[in-house]
């Protein structure tokens, strides 16, 4: 059983409007890179520098990936990868 | 326009006078594609800031989730300014997520106007709209205040 990635509305035109995504990988990171190889452009949108961007919060299961190993967390077969734009300003 | 109940507008000022001199935030769910704001969800503010919010990451995961089971999508995103006018900060452009939500700002600081204001922001621009406060809305709609 593949990860499910949940894609957030605003990056669902880099998708072809798929709100789920089935990918393998055993680490956020993997999943990110493979996602980039099926839908081009969405690396660039939620990493920076080998991390997360400050405004967007990964989650695994239930589990924010800043309080894990950021982009290292693993992930394991029927794993729910959920991608959120932070809700954060001034 | 947003148009919005005035139990909801009092709801958010109590919520940021309370919270005051630290920033509060939160949202208001409506059915997606409504444009009615009817569910009022307090969030935490995770920077404990006087000038800046961050939704409690958890929590927004859940709220989110909640939203989707129920094909809700936030129509209002809320914060107060604690010691500026109502209008956005280069912040509050730049980070500003949700091109179909109305931003509301709720000023608490008593130098100025005690109205709330809202605004559309899209592509690094904003737009101020009217606010329209009314006392009731169709019948088959209902409000609803998370605690």
């Amino acid at each position: 059983m593949p990860i499910t990635v949940v894609i957030p509305t605003r990056l669902r035109s880099l998708t072809n409007q798929q709100k789920h995504i089935a990918i393998e990988g055993v680490k956020v990171s993997e999943v990110i890179e493979r996602m980039e190889q099926q839908y081009p452009g969405i690396r660039a949108k939620l990493i920076f520098d080998g991390s997360a961007y400050h405004f967007i919060n990964i989650y695994v299961n239930d589990n924010d990936i800043r309080l894990r190993e950021g982009l290292a967390t693993n992930v394991q077969d029927g794993d729910i990868v959920t991608i959120l734009p932070a809700l954060t300003a001034g | 326009m947003l148009t919005i109940h005035a139990r909801l507008v009092d709801a958010m000022i109590a919520q940021a006078l309370n919270d005051h001199p630290v920033e509060t935030c939160g949202i208001i769910a409506g059915p997606a594609g409504s444009n009615w704001p009817l569910r009022l969800i307090p969030m935490r503010n995770a920077a404990q800031s006087d000038n800046f919010f961050r939704f409690d990451p958890q929590q927004q995961l859940q709220v989110w989730k909640e939203m989707s089971a129920r094909c809700e999508e936030p129509i209002v995103i809320y914060h107060s300014h604690t010691s500026s006018q109502a209008y956005p900060r280069r912040s509050d452009v730049e980070l500003a997520t949700e091109p179909q939500a109305h931003y509301v700002i709720i000023p608490t600081q008593h130098l100025y106007p005690a109205e709330i204001r809202s605004f559309r922001i899209a592509d690094q621009m904003v737009i101020e709209e009217r606010v329209q406060i009314v006392r009731q809305y169709q019948p088959e709609l209902e409000l609803q205040m998370v605690a």
